[in-house]
């Protein structure tokens, strides 16, 4: 019998994992911004369209911002599990030692690392684009920096339910923004109420604790929908 | 050498049978093949050969039938540890260069004990072109570039569907080198053809699908 080699473990997996989708981003790095464009087109719409006037801005501000991401997120979730599914990635990830769940965690974070972190960065500098006062301008980077993983996880249950799809397109839209609803509320709620001078600080742990129960149950979930869609 | 006389086979099926949507596509089957062994699963197109094998792989479930590995009901544990998988689809990524493909299966799959990438980019005629995108690559060299995966892989089964495809003839020759080197250590092989290649010259038996005059022969 040929000697087995290095076994993968959970982290060298992780590790390889990464590194292959940091090197595919590098490759198409015009591509990488395309999130951040768009967040930024569609906040400048929205200002464009209420007329540039400050304070009817900064009354809405937090809801467009928080919209803005969202979409900009809806936008590049189609291709989380797509083009794995279609050159037979998925087939040799299956097979793999690690768990499956594993791979799905580590691959949904490298695609909130390079599609949603990126807006939180330059959050800054939409929210200056919507006037939101400088003091809301923390509520909005910690909702955002809570809120974005929770819509990449939850976003990665049904990216995996519709892969099996030739294209998922509006359906994948139809699915999930349901599902992003709360998100939403709490999110743009906490700075919202921070706004009107209360305390932001319930609708941030409801964020955070909805990050905890999705960051252990959507791996799972999302592994399963990638198994029956192989089959 | 390994005694395979009471060993159990590494890969065996019981009553093996999968239907999709009512219509039977295999089945009953039964087949196993022990180490040193390959198995050549014959059949016209639409007979069920890359069914076969994905169901022996563990990606579809079968209606019916157990499938063992080395004597132990297959599970996903055992699968990842004896099954190495050439599919019709490459799992190759486009964007990266060849080393840096088998670099990354080899981190999700694990590898053999001293087979290094580079070396076997050059066992499968692909030395020189180590920095190169798969999307430059040819469809015959994409397929020496899984091989390579798979001549990597540390699983003693190997499930090759369709491995002379389009391949010319030194590939052809290449494929029943590595089937013939594998075999030796003590590996076995099921290999799906149309049936219009040569076998590799090694201790193998047929096994043919299609219709109802599925039937196993030494």
């Amino acid at each position: 019998m040929s000697l087995p080699g290095p076994q993968p473990t959970v982290a060298s997996a992780a590790r390889a994992l990464l590194a292959r989708d940091l090197r595919l981003l590098w490759r198409r790095r015009g591509d990488a911004a395309q999130p951040i464009l768009f967040a930024l087109l569609v906040v400048a719409l929205f200002a464009l369209a209420l007329g540039g006037e400050p304070r009817l801005l900064q009354s809405v501000a937090s809801a467009v911002l928080w919209l803005a991401v969202l979409l900009a997120g809806l936008l590049s979730l189609d291709s989380l599990f797509r083009s794995d599914a279609e050159d037979g990635s998925l087939e040799q990830w299956l097979l793999s030692p690690v768990p499956l769940a594993w791979l799905v965690a580590v691959r949904v974070f490298t695609h909130w690392l390079t599609t949603a972190f990126p807006l939180v960065l330059v959050s800054p500098l939409l929210a200056e684009l919507m006037h939101l006062p400088r003091a809301q301008l923390p509520i909005l980077i910690a909702s955002l920096a809570l809120g974005t993983p929770l819509l990449s996880l939850l976003g990665a249950v049904v990216a995996a339910l519709t892969v099996g799809m030739r294209r998922a397109g509006i359906l994948l839209a139809l699915l999930v923004l349901p599902l992003y609803v709360p998100v939403l509320v709490f999110g743009a709620g906490a700075v919202a109420a921070s706004a009107q001078g209360l305390d932001p600080s319930g609708a941030l742990l409801m964020l955070a604790a909805g990050l905890v129960v999705s960051a252990l149950l959507a791996p799972l979930a999302a592994a399963l929908a990638i198994r029956i869609a192989n089959s | 050498m390994i005694d395979t006389t009471n060993a159990p086979p590494l890969l065996a099926a019981q009553g093996l049978r999968f239907s999709r949507n009512d219509d039977p596509v295999f089945g009953p089957l039964d087949l196993h093949v022990d180490a040193g062994e390959a198995l050549l699963v014959q059949g016209s197109n639409g007979a069920g050969k890359t069914t076969l094998l994905r169901v022996l792989a563990g990606l579809l479930a079968p209606d019916q039938g157990q499938i063992e590995i080395d004597g132990r009901p297959a599970s996903r544990t055992e699968r990842s540890r004896y099954i190495a998988y050439l599919s019709h689809l490459t799992a190759l990524k486009q964007d990266l260069g060849t080393l840096e493909n088998l670099h990354f299966l080899c981190g999700l799959q694990g590898r053999r004990a001293r087979q290094m990438p580079g070396n076997a980019l050059a066992i499968v005629g692909l030395a020189g072109y180590e920095e190169t995108p798969v999307r430059q690559l040819s469809a015959g060299q994409k397929k020496r570039l899984s091989l390579a995966r798979v001549w990597l892989s540390p699983a003693p089964v190997w499930l090759l569907d369709e491995p002379y495809a389009n391949l010319d003839l030194e590939g052809i020759n290449l494929v029943n080198r590595m089937i013939s080197a594998h075999l030796r250590s003590g590996g076995a092989a099921l290999v799906t053809t149309h049936g219009a290649y040569s076998a590799p010259p090694v201790r193998n038996r047929l096994l043919t699908l299609g219709g109802n005059d599925q039937e196993e022969s030494a």
